[in-house]
């Protein structure tokens, strides 16, 4: 088990390397560079005087020693500008020369400085990682029981009506992409004037405020209530409801024409007790890994509803420092968004083993 | 249900009528079917695959799926109707009062909840017993059906436990509730021989103890005349023949009874002077019955007019009990006479030396940790193997599972590279070459049919497509048209229809479909042909035919015939030679006489008399195995077979612990890997005797 964790950290560890080393790469092609330099220092200056500019901020360097001095094991770049003030990577104002580090990647937990909120990286990415995080935890509470519910109701008699009503339902929900499912729901429940809440309003049914549901989350940051968080959420997770309950169902079939269900059958269980102790374990088993891969593709949707409902979160901030050349940014939610995939997968083979006596990784 | 007598019928099927319907039309599955089985009596169901045995027992069990519904007739148990009860009825006699055994224990038992848990259970449901209590009687049934360290098996999951400890296990589930009424479909199939003979014993003791009823449904006869004290022969949704086993086996009375008989390999049957008659034509589906008899068609007595003038009833046979049979002719024919059609073939004489192995050797290493880890292991796969094989000879690898002969059959075919040892393939030394590495020729020249015909064929191809792909891949033939003429000879080879060119796999029968793997495997003029159970998943009359096609090409072709097998009926039937495997050893090798008969290796009779033969007057010493199977991973020290053998306290000085036996030379090539001494050899007597009539 022990080796296995290891093993497989260590393998995370290169992807890590190698994905972050890409985006690097990509963030720090030399037009983007150059665009930096016009956005930082003057819109108009002359391609001298961007020259100038890269390599007095340190950006004339290779490709991989930026990339080392980025990780942090490379020593941070040092020069001095014409007035004679000593310039670096690590240099910071107020501290002294003799005082600054060799090396300030983000190995020594230095991330950068966000060129678009003017301020360090990590500081940013807590807050937003923090604000997503609430956010995805909202989602897989309604999410995963949810799905799994339906999955469950739908396969365990396949070609029922409840299996019909179930299954379309649940197409119909995956075939609906999150920026179409955002706006009616801000439209049906978030308006003043459309949808269900001027009714709700005429009947007397809502008092105190104007729409049943904020079509805006921007408050839910400093104080989340079922008001100003239910749409993001519904959101996000119904996109994803459709996809495990799918997945839930299918499994369910299958293992409900199985030849121990039949067994247990002809042992005279009920079929209440049939799908509680036999068959529900077996057909959690396929699942479980698709849960596990919605982390990741949280992340995405998270992106799209951070912004429909301006929500600070990560997807926000992505969002942001995509659209402003913040290259720092990106580099730093690459790295997030990496990790968060990895280790979930690291967390779905350790747990498919668990739920799976059959299973034995190597 | 109190007032039941024990003199009447535990189970009474009367003109049972079955039907699946579908979109497009009802499918009779069966018809007009009766039976009875009376307290503490056996009843055998027989029948090919698709005959309806199989959904009598669903019917009783009133499980027919959201398709099957019971058209007529009624099942009653114990007096009372199973076909009228309600779901909540039934569920109260499923399990306790019914129970059934499945063909396959892995895929019956729930994978994700441990054994004791699904034994409890049974009596938690049907008996309000309290949980304690059910695990304690969970655990005493466990020894019942003599599982070695029963704490132990009762904590397993189903996976941590062999095919024949999971069948006990389903067998001890069926028990916890002390059923009336067992019914067992299938249920050693999927089993090695020495494994089903010891639960063939475990049923008849229990059902001796516990008064059980069973109805046992089964393809194979031999087993059918071990267990049960009546049979009912079934073809095509019909119950044929019905009688006491004994009379139904020596004097039957219905021509399907008669051919299924004269198609199986039993002691005698020889490929060249008594070969096995296989049944002409092939099952019919169950839309496309023929008027009258269904067994018409294929039937050697058939007679226009009469037999498929109107439906044929059961008719009772005078002076037997209770023997019935639906026949029109049962009376004029002359159940005495030998079978018209049997062509006695010359013995061809072998050829030089095709394919020899010297001192070849296959071990695996695999780790045995849940994450991959843990202590490395050398599987052991194959040790020290050498023979040679001659042209146009067959040469039997027999064995149960485990022993290394699949892995044989990798290693040969280039499928595994061997991890020391010669292989010779016409003075080429093809080892250590994988299949990719080798040319065309060599690949052609070596070739394989596989087990199960139903997976072995792209299921999007046609059939003459899938020949002509062979071909192709083999360089044979110089342009398209060429190819398709040898397509065509190639089929008319394996004596399939050259119209079936044109089918979809999904279009065949399973011995159809077999036929076009031979033609595949014959495509590049094989002259090796390694056919692992290439009958196994047929049905028996089919099996005749197929093994008479394999026959037939190699006499023609001079093919050198490696043929895997469990069954021991088929191999004494048609091979030369004999080569039986034990934990990867040979341990005997020799002709097929010399094997079949004393002296015997001891894993060679154990093996031989595990085997059922469906022939009354055969008398069979029973030696059942005791134990498992040791782990290829962990085999003992010494000799393999020693933790099983029950000749080991003839070898003085505790040398089977100890020493692996070398290969001892009988006289005649017939090799034995054996300590007993040539003494205790000369004192074996023979497993099977056929009694003097």
């Amino acid at each position: 088990m022990l080796a296995f964790v290891l093993r497989r950290l260590g393998v995370m560890l290169l992807t890590a390397l190698a994905l972050t080393f890409i985006v690097f790469a990509l963030t720090n092609l030399q037009p983007n560079l150059e665009k930096l330099a016009k956005s930082e220092a003057s819109v108009r200056m002359s391609d001298d005087a961007v020259r100038a500019w890269l390599s007095e901020n340190g950006y004339s360097g290779t490709m991989i020693s930026r990339y080392g001095q980025w990780l942090g094991v490379l020593p941070g770049w040092t020069g001095a500008t014409a007035d004679g003030t000593a310039t670096g990577r690590c240099v910071e104002r107020g501290v002294a020369a003799e005082a600054t580090p060799r090396f300030c990647g983000i190995l020594q937990g230095d991330w950068g400085q966000s060129t678009v909120f003017k301020k360090p990286v990590l500081d940013m990415l807590g807050r937003a990682l923090g604000h997503t995080g609430w956010l995805m935890l909202a989602v897989m509470l309604v999410m995963v029981p949810t799905a799994l519910l339906i999955g469950v109701l739908a396969g365990m008699r396949e070609g029922s009506k409840t299996d019909r009503v179930l299954s379309t339902a649940a197409i119909a929900t995956t075939a609906t992409p999150e920026y179409v499912s955002g706006v009616i729901f801000i439209a049906l429940f978030a308006s003043a004037t459309a949808g269900i809440s001027p009714l709700l309003v005429e009947w007397g049914w809502l008092t105190g405020r104007k729409t049943l549901f904020q079509g805006t989350a921007t408050s839910a940051m400093d104080d989340i209530t079922f008001w100003n968080f239910a749409l993001p959420v519904m959101t996000i997770a119904l996109y994803g409801i459709g996809y495990i309950a799918r997945m839930t169902r299918a499994s369910m079939t299958e293992v409900m024409t199985q030849q121990y269900i039949r067994t247990a059958r002809l042992k005279g269980v009920g079929f209440g007790q049939v799908v509680m102790k036999h068959a529900l374990r077996n057909a959690l088993i396929a699942p479980f890994t698709v849960i596990m891969l919605q982390f990741p593709w949280l992340l995405n949707g998270v992106v799209i509803v951070e912004t429909l409902f301006n929500y600070k979160g990560f997807g926000w901030t992505l969002v942001q420092a995509a659209g402003n050349n913040d290259i720092d940014m990106l580099l730093a939610c690459s790295v997030v968004a990496v990790f968060v995939v990895l280790l979930t997968q690291l967390i779905s083979d350790i747990g498919y083993v668990f739920l799976n006596p059959r299973i034995r990784l190597s | 249900m109190e007032d039941w007598d024990p003199s009447k019928p535990i189970l009474e099927i009367e003109n049972l009528s079955i039907s699946f319907f579908t979109r497009l039309r009802e499918i009779p599955a069966v018809m007009d079917f009766s039976c009875t089985v009376m307290a503490g009596e056996a009843m055998g169901l027989v029948g090919e695959s698709g005959c309806g045995k199989s959904t009598v027992a669903l019917a009783v069990m009133r499980d027919l799926g959201k398709t099957g519904r019971i058209t007529g007739g009624s099942i009653r148990f114990k007096g009372r109707d199973l076909t009228r009860l309600s779901e909540e009825e039934l569920r109260h006699i499923r399990g306790s009062e019914i129970a059934m055994i499945y063909q396959e224990p892995m895929a019956s038992l729930n994978p994700a909840m441990k054994v004791g848990a699904q034994l409890a259970e049974v009596p938690v449901i049907h008996q309000n017993m309290a949980k304690a209590e059910a695990w304690a009687l969970a655990r005493q049934i466990v020894a019942d059906v003599r599982l070695p360290d029963p704490d132990r098996i009762l904590n397993a999951y189903p996976h941590q436990l062999s095919g024949g400890q999971q069948q006990r296990i389903v067998i001890a589930m069926a028990l916890m509730a002390k059923p009336a009424l067992l019914i067992l479909d299938e249920p050693t199939t999927a089993l090695d021989v020495t494994v089903e003979a010891g639960i063939v014993d475990l049923v008849k003791d229990l059902g001796a103890k516990y008064g059980t009823s069973m109805l046992f449904i089964s393809h194979n006869l031999g087993l059918v005349l071990d267990v049960c004290d009546r049979i009912c022969v079934m073809y095509s949704g019909e119950a044929v023949e019905t009688g006491n086993v004994e009379e139904v086996f020596t004097s039957m009375r219905h021509p399907y009874t008669q051919a299924l008989f004269r198609s199986i390999p039993l002691p005698g049957a020889d490929k060249n002077a008594r070969p096995l008659i296989s049944i002409p034509g092939n099952f019919p589906l169950p839309h496309e019955r023929p008027p009258g008899c269904n067994f018409g068609p294929r039937c050697d007595y058939f007679e226009k007019g009469r037999c498929d003038a109107a439906d044929v009833p059961m008719e009772t046979v005078p002076d037997a009990h209770r023997h019935e049979s639906r026949c029109r002719k049962w009376r004029e024919i002359d159940w005495q006479a030998p079978p018209k059609a049997r062509i006695a073939k010359e013995k061809l004489p072998f050829g030089k030396v095709v394919l020899r192995m010297d001192d070849l050797k296959k071990y695996y290493s695999v780790s045995t940790g849940a994450f991959g880890g843990g202590s490395k292991k050398v599987v052991k796969a194959n040790e020290t193997l050498s023979f040679e094989a001659r042209e146009g000879e067959t040469l039997a690898i027999v064995g149960e599972s485990g022993c290394g002969k699949s892995t044989f059959a990798k290693v040969l075919m280039g499928l595994e590279t061997a991890t020391s040892g010669q292989i010779m393939l016409f003075d080429e030394n093809v080892q250590s070459t994988p299949i990719q590495k080798r040319g065309a020729d060599t690949v052609s020249q070596v070739q394989m049919v596989f087990q199960n015909p139903f997976d072995t064929l792209n299921p999007s191809m046609t059939v003459g497509r899938q020949i002509i792909r062979a071909l192709e891949v083999f360089r044979k033939g110089d342009n398209d048209a060429d190819r398709q003429r040898m397509m065509l000879d190639l089929m008319d080879l394996v004596k399939l229809p050259r119209a079936f060119a044109e089918r979809m796999p999904r279009q065949l029968s399973g011995g159809q479909k077999q036929r076009v793997g031979i033609a595949r495997a014959f495509a590049g003029g094989a002259k090796v042909v390694v056919a692992d159970e290439p009958v196994s998943a047929l049905d028996v009359s089919v099996q005749a035919a197929v093994t008479d096609l394999l026959m037939d090409i190699q006499r023609e072709n001079r093919t050198t015939l490696l043929f895997i097998s469990h069954d021991l009926s088929i191999v004494r039937y048609l091979a030369d030679r004999v080569m039986v495997m034990y934990l990867g050893h040979v341990v005997e090798m020799g002709t097929t006489e010399q094997v079949f008969s004393p002296p015997y290796h001891p894993y060679t009779e154990a093996l031989l008399s595990a085997v059922p033969i469906a022939d009354p007057t055969v008398v069979r010493k029973r030696i059942v195995l005791e134990g498992e199977i040791p782990s290829a991973m962990n085999p003992p020290p010494g000799c393999p077979f020693q933790t099983r053998c029950r000749w080991k306290v003839q070898v003085p000085g505790g040398l089977c612990d100890t020493e692996l036996p070398p290969v001892r030379d009988l006289g005649e090539h017939h090799q034995i890997k054996c300590h007993l001494s040539a003494e205790v050899l000369a004192t074996m007597e023979p497993v099977i005797k056929v009694a003097a009539e």
